[in-house]
């Protein structure tokens, strides 16, 4: 049998030898291959030999064979990650060394800090903010030009330095009333006074409603005789089509009657200046942003207050 | 294909099914030394070879000005900055759709060409072909004709085969690593980039290139040369699926040629073909195959057999062509020895050359009409809308300004499709709508903010338009306005 097979036998159509396998009379034709192609082969061979010295290749209970080279990916990532910061100093140096004002000229700088700020605020802002940073009930859009305790870059930065009702001692703080909860107001005199704020958004609301007085002598002094806020004490704007804790009739009850107190951590010593002041730029621009010059035109802070009773929406 | 029992050669080996010797699975290479030929074809390839290696090594340096803001060679791919320039030309990388049509362009008329003339890119115009034919001049320069190369290989190690191998190797070498230089030169400032060669400065990529096809050159034309062609290639295997009886081959006139056989001068030819069997169409084929047995695989239809054959009727005194360029159809069925005429039109033919001209027309109308400037418009996605405190709706919107134009230019943006529409940017300092600058071949991108008093409803569409300060062309770009949360 076998010395059959080794025998060269040519077909007759196709003049091709045969390699004498033959299956129910097809036989099958011999095209050999070319010899340098069983050398690639080889070599190949050798190559991945080769490999699996050199490099992490054979996986072994609690992990894999290391190679002779020491190759490891974590080095490679530890090289870029060192490139990259190298990269970024050249930047940091001259953001840190420039203020907001030069900053937001400079479109290099701005979209370094732009960049930056986005990612800083992904990591720890996202969590409460939103990725978007379109925030949630009891969470401030950052978006939108509504700002309780102010819009400029610099507000902006302080709020995120030190935080809202964080213990911090330069804090922003204020607290609102629990009208309901307290017994400063009767369950009719709230339900009065919210009407009152509801219609103040739809213009509906005037003088001679009930909710008129009641306002006046219990939640201008914060914010203010027109309700349009006050930022000193990060007291929201009534009149306006935001509601940070929900606009229907039965949510801003809840609001008076319990009264809100949200809460934002202190960033300066977790976070680092530059950090907070690239996040700073990034809410900045994120489309309410106010410049320092219109400051007193927008908020219009009548400031009427001794201070005593202090606010939040 | 392969070896057809019809003819002399294979006879004896067809007839019998006798068992001869072991079975070889793998076939070792048999060099090849073709002999040098004179003739029509191989002229035509003396020249075409001098013309695609001259424009190969020297287009990288010729100049083309583009003004001060854009590089001034003629072909340059930029892969850093991402642009490519050929001449007139020149494309972004969002435009590579344009790279994907001169593919189709170039496969399409590869078949077209294939189907009228044959093989004839194999013969005369691959880089594979090219290089091989350079690299067997040199080597006959050096060790001489055909049986010269031969005898100096085969026989043993001496003085003279060392110094003659090794000239023929430096040389060799020599041309691959120009090759390998030149390609490089194509992807970077050719100037630039020869100065800092010398300087030994050059980058670790270029280098690696520069390493790794002087070695593919110099591999694949001084030693695989007929191998590539043969068991590499994939276009010598499905080039045949283009042929048909009125396709131009290169083929031996059987009919005419048959019985073969040696013929002393002033004999009778009676009983005999015009073939004399003198094997010069075997000695000069670069890949080393014998036309007589057929329209074969191997066969890179380079013409060189029938000008040997040409030599070789003229000197016994019968007519050219016993080896010849033409059809099929033309070596098969013809029945007077008057020359039929080619048949260009066939349905092959006519579907190849209206896909070509459609597919060139739009490809070319593609790259003329092309804009200078173009407009991209994303609609941010989080948040897709945002309310202020006076009621207005704002959507964010990031804008790509392509300024392909080698000048720097202002823009204006407005916005159609919104009543009562505010367009503000969001930038560095303060950029007013209507003086939007981008710096010349670049792209700029700007943040902006539509806000409108509007009530809530269904998304709808809006129009962006861009318009070029200095010249007035306008772009647009649709996408839309989003007013309230999505309920499902």
């Amino acid at each position: 049998m076998t010395d059959e097979h080794r025998k060269v036998e040519v077909d007759e159509i196709s003049g091709v030898n045969t390699t004498g396998h033959e299956w129910d009379g097809l036989k099958e034709l011999n095209n050999p291959l070319p010899r340098w192609w069983v050398w690639v082969f080889v070599a190949c061979c050798i190559w991945g030999a080769w490999y699996w010295v050199i490099y992490p290749s054979w996986p072994i209970p609690g992990g894999a064979t290391k190679g002779t080279s020491g190759y490891t990916q974590y080095d490679e990532l530890k090289a870029s990650q060192a490139e990259i910061i190298k990269r970024q100093e050249a930047y940091l140096d001259k953001f840190d060394k420039s203020s907001f004002e030069d900053v937001m000229k400079d479109p290099e700088l701005y979209s370094f800090a732009v960049a930056g700020g986005s990612a800083a605020f992904k990591d720890n802002c996202a969590t409460c903010h939103g990725t978007g940073a379109e925030g949630g009930k009891g969470y401030p859009n950052l978006n939108d030009d509504d700002w309780l305790w102010g819009g400029t870059i610099n507000d902006i930065y302080t709020t995120i330095s030190y935080g809202i009702r964080s213990g911090h001692e330069e804090a922003r703080s204020s607290q609102m009333p629990a009208f309901g909860k307290d017994s400063i107001l009767k369950k009719e005199e709230i339900e009065q006074v919210v009407d009152y704020v509801l219609g103040l958004s739809e213009g509906k609301s005037n003088e001679a409603m009930p909710g008129y007085a009641i306002f006046q002598s219990n939640c201008a002094s914060c914010h203010g005789a027109d309700a349009k806020g006050g930022r000193d004490f990060g007291a929201p704007n009534l009149s306006d089509a935001i509601w940070l804790y929900g606009g229907t009739k039965d949510e801003v009850t809840n609001t008076v009657y319990n009264a809100h107190a949200g809460v934002m951590p202190t960033w300066q010593a977790r976070l680092g200046d530059s950090t907070v002041r690239q996040l700073a730029i990034y809410v900045h621009q994120l489309g309410g942003g106010e410049k320092d010059e219109t400051k007193s035109v927008q908020t219009g802070v009548q400031s009427p207050v001794e201070s005593p009773v202090q606010v939040s929406e | 294909m392969g070896c057809s029992s019809k003819d002399g050669q294979c006879k004896n080996s067809c007839a019998t099914a006798a068992p001869t010797d072991d079975i070889q699975l793998f076939k070792k290479q048999e060099r090849i030394y073709p002999k040098k030929v004179k003739g029509k074809f191989r002229t035509i390839k003396w020249v075409l070879m001098v013309l695609c290696l001259a424009f190969y090594y020297l287009a990288p340096f010729i100049r083309w000005d583009r003004g001060p803001n854009a590089p001034d060679q003629a072909i340059l791919i930029d892969l850093v900055k991402g642009r490519a320039y050929w001449f007139w030309f020149e494309i972004w990388p969002q435009e590579v759709y344009i790279l994907t049509g001169i593919l189709v362009v170039a496969a399409i008329a590869l078949f077209f060409v294939t189907s009228l003339f044959g093989r004839v890119w194999c013969g005369f115009f691959c880089f594979q072909t090219v290089w091989t034919d350079l690299f067997v001049w040199v080597e006959r320069m050096i060790q001489g004709d055909s049986f010269q190369r031969k005898k100096l290989h085969e026989g043993p190690w001496t003085v003279a085969k060392i110094f003659k191998l090794g000239a023929t190797y430096l040389s060799w070498f020599l041309i691959s690593w120009a090759t390998a230089g030149s390609f490089v030169l194509y992807f970077n400032d050719a100037p630039t980039l020869v100065r800092s060669f010398f300087e030994f400065n050059v980058s670790t990529t270029v280098l690696a290139f520069i390493i790794g096809l002087t070695t593919s050159t110099y591999i694949l034309a001084g030693f695989a040369r007929e191998q590539v062609c043969t068991y590499m290639c994939p276009y010598a295997r499905f080039q045949s699926a283009m042929f048909d009886k009125d396709t131009l081959i290169i083929s031996y006139d059987q009919k005419r040629g048959e019985p073969r056989g040696k013929h002393k001068k002033g004999a009778d030819w009676s009983g005999l073909g015009d073939c004399v069997d003198c094997t010069a169409c075997v000695q000069v084929c670069p890949t080393g195959i014998d036309i007589r047995d057929g329209l074969q695989m191997e066969c890179i239809a380079c013409g060189l057999c029938i000008d040997a054959c040409d030599e070789v009727m003229d000197k016994v005194g019968l007519p050219r062509g016993l080896i010849a360029y033409h059809t099929e159809r033309y070596f098969d069925e013809r029945t007077t020895e008057k020359k039929e005429k080619f048949k260009f039109i066939r349905p092959r033919t006519i579907y190849y050359a209206v896909i070509l001209t459609v597919v060139s027309t739009v490809m070319l109308s593609a790259l003329i009409g092309r804009s200078p400037l173009e407009l991209a418009v994303l609609h941010d996605r989080n948040p897709l809308f945002v309310k202020l405190s006076n009621g207005n709706i704002r959507n964010g919107y990031d804008i790509k300004i392509l300024n392909k134009t080698h000048d720097h230019r202002h823009y204006t943006l407005s916005v159609d499709g919104i009543e009562n529409a505010d367009i503000r940017l969001n930038s560095a300092g303060d950029v007013p709508i209507n003086q939007i600058y981008v710096e010349a071949d670049s792209v700029g991108h700007y943040k902006v903010f539509v806000e409108s008093k509007i009530e809530p409803q269904e998304p709808f569409d809006i129009k962006f338009y861009l318009k070029d300060n200095e010249t007035g062309e306008q772009v647009k770009h649709e996408t839309m306005f989003i007013t309230k949360r999505i309920e499902k």
